[in-house]
């Protein structure tokens, strides 16, 4: 059979991708072009900022994709793209760039949710089995997502209000982290202990929903107290305090889900997956379910990235969901909730 | 040569084909600004209407800026990765030079402006020249009231305002005419006949819209920091 090679465009938020992908899971090139230094400078990605940069970076990323994967248009069978959710101005680069190249090598043009790409960077690990259930945590989106079968994707859960990452940035922000926090709240976590028990938010309730802005209040509130009497609280076992009550209620809730929602596969994905913390508790709880497989994204393609795109992409390509000329971006794209949720 | 060429920086939005010379096919539209949804499919359906494969192209002309934001970014993108892909030539426009290319007169004025709100104007001062619009003041972010200054040592000779001159008809001196009917709009057709007479691009990987003013994050930053390199914020990973 001849193989299938996909060229897979990703600008949704802060970095420029572009990769070309064979089969749907072997990645040939995943070229990123990553703006975090710029935003740093503000304290987190400035839309405006962001969309100029992606413009700066797209010819450079096309050509370096094709060169690493050795590839020409004429190898390719279709040209993938995440068409939202993210930031408008950010994700028409990405669209727009993708509609010329597949336009002008008369190509297929699939579009992609940016949520099913993160998911599917666990393709990358091994094919994906069904039924599946995925917890998709990152800096913009915190949700279970049940698939029960290829290419279909039903939210039965989600956060009510902060996403995990973004509750991340925020405590790293007060204790002087600069944005993006996670990587180094994680690694402090490991050093620390839980000594100010915060509160785990809808734990014991009987939904997959979560809630973190009342964490992040209680932290922000007791960094501040102590700031104002002249404590000076340890930052480690604040971070370790903040990160158990975040996995906790992430690790109960996908267990919950789990009970209600036999699957052959639980998949962790989006930024938020590459903390050690979560791949930890998880792999732990996952170990006492053995009809379960835990497939964790690889820690490089948690982030955002083109590869993941090509995989999920991929799934349409088989089932001929193209794409128009008139693609356009869809900032608040999301995917349906499940008809009925069982609890 | 076959040439495309777009302009999408404000409300209407024009494309045109052309062959050397001659105007193959040309529309232009105010009725949406949905650029990123009906750009394409109105390219494909002129060229297809010239018996034209993307693949014949052999030069992107685009007005790429000042405008809208988000319009010269479509644009510019849309004509950057299609020349990039196609590896054909690629040559921007100003925008604003872009409503001028609507006068022939020879010596006549034309001052086009885009309203950027709050009584700031994106704006340049041109005069036709050999029948081309030649810049007499550069474009530029700038008050109403001081481009109006400017103004004020041509307050001898009539000068043509067009674009978004019609936004402030009582504050505008009266030496200026305001430009009617289709002189009212881009006309890609125009920009494509000129745009081949410009030498292309060089190096399309740097080629961006021409924005003429820094987001407010990156102009508060600047102040604060003068002696930052801000050229090398994008990394590979």
């Amino acid at each position: 059979m001849k193989r299938n090679l996909m060229m897979a465009f990703e600008s949704s938020c802060d970095e420029t991708s572009v990769a070309i992908i064979e089969n749907g899971a072997k990645i040939l090139s995943n070229v990123v072009a990553t703006q975090i230094k710029s935003h740093k400078r503000f304290g987190g990605v400035v839309p405006e900022v962001a969309s100029r940069h992606h413009i700066e970076e797209i010819t450079i990323c096309i050509r370096d994709a094709m060169q690493e994967a050795n590839v020409t248009y004429d190898d390719l069978d279709a040209v993938a793209v995440t068409y939202g959710p993210g930031l408008v101005g950010a994700l028409l680069i990405g669209v727009t760039a993708a509609k010329m190249v597949a336009w002008a090598h008369q190509l297929p043009l699939i579009p992609v949710n940016h949520l099913a790409g993160h998911i599917y960077a666990a393709r990358f690990v091994e094919p994906i089995e069904f039924p599946a259930l995925a917890l998709v945590v990152s800096g913009g989106h915190t949700e279970l997502v049940y698939m029960p079968k290829e290419g279909e994707f039903q939210i039965i859960g989600e956060t009510r209000d902060d996403a995990a990452g973004e509750a991340y940035d925020k405590v790293g922000r007060v204790m002087g982290i600069n944005y993006p926090a996670g990587p180094t709240v994680d690694a402090m976590a490991a050093k620390g202990n839980d000594t100010f028990d915060f509160p785990r938010a809808m734990d014991k309730d009987a939904n997959y929903d979560f809630s973190f802005s009342g964490l992040k209040s209680a932290f922000i509130n007791t960094y501040h107290h102590a700031e104002q009497v002249g404590n000076k609280l340890n930052h480690d076992d604040l971070a370790t305090s903040f990160q158990n009550a975040v996995v906790d209620v992430l690790v109960d809730k996908t267990l919950r889900a789990l009970k209600n929602y036999p699957v052959k596969q639980l998949i962790l994905a989006g930024g938020v997956a590459a903390n050690n913390g979560l791949r930890t508790r998880l792999s732990a709880a996952i170990d006492q379910l053995p009809a379960t497989q835990l497939i964790m994204a690889p820690r490089k393609l948690c982030g955002d990235n083109a590869a993941m795109i090509g995989a999920a992409g991929y799934v349409l390509f088989k089932e001929g969901h193209f794409a128009g000329l008139d693609l356009n971006a869809d900032p608040s794209l999301e995917f349906d909730w499940a008809p009925d949720v069982i609890q | 040569m076959k040439v495309l060429a777009l302009d999408a920086s404000n409300r209407p939005l024009s494309i045109a084909v052309l062959e050397d010379r001659q105007i193959l096919a040309t529309t232009t539209t105010t009725t949406h600004q949905k650029h990123a949804q009906f750009l394409l499919p109105i390219i494909d359906g002129l060229m297809k209407d010239c018996g034209l494969k993307p693949a014949d192209l052999d030069r992107v002309v685009v007005a790429y800026g000042p405008g809208s934001y988000t319009g010269i970014r479509i644009a510019t993108a849309t004509a950057k990765v299609l020349a990039f892909t196609l590896g054909i030539q690629l040559v921007g426009v100003s925008s604003l030079q872009t409503l001028a290319l609507n006068f022939t007169r020879e010596r006549q004025l034309i001052s086009p402006m885009f309203d950027a709100r709050n009584q700031n104007l994106f704006a340049g001062l041109y005069r036709i020249k050999d029948g081309k619009p030649t810049v007499v003041i550069p474009d530029q972010h700038v008050e109403l009231s001081r481009w109006l200054t400017k103004l004020a040592s041509y307050k001898d000779e009539s000068i043509i305002g067009v674009g978004d001159a019609d936004h402030f008809p009582d504050q505008l001196p009266a030496n200026f005419t305001m430009a009617e009917n289709l002189n009212k709009l881009p006309q890609a057709a125009n920009l494509g006949l000129f745009g081949q007479t410009l030498p292309a691009v060089q190096d399309i990987d740097s080629f961006v819209p021409n924005y003429l003013r820094l987001t407010k994050a990156e102009a508060d930053w600047q102040k604060l920091h003068p002696e930052e390199d801000s050229s090398s914020y994008v990394e590979k990973v």
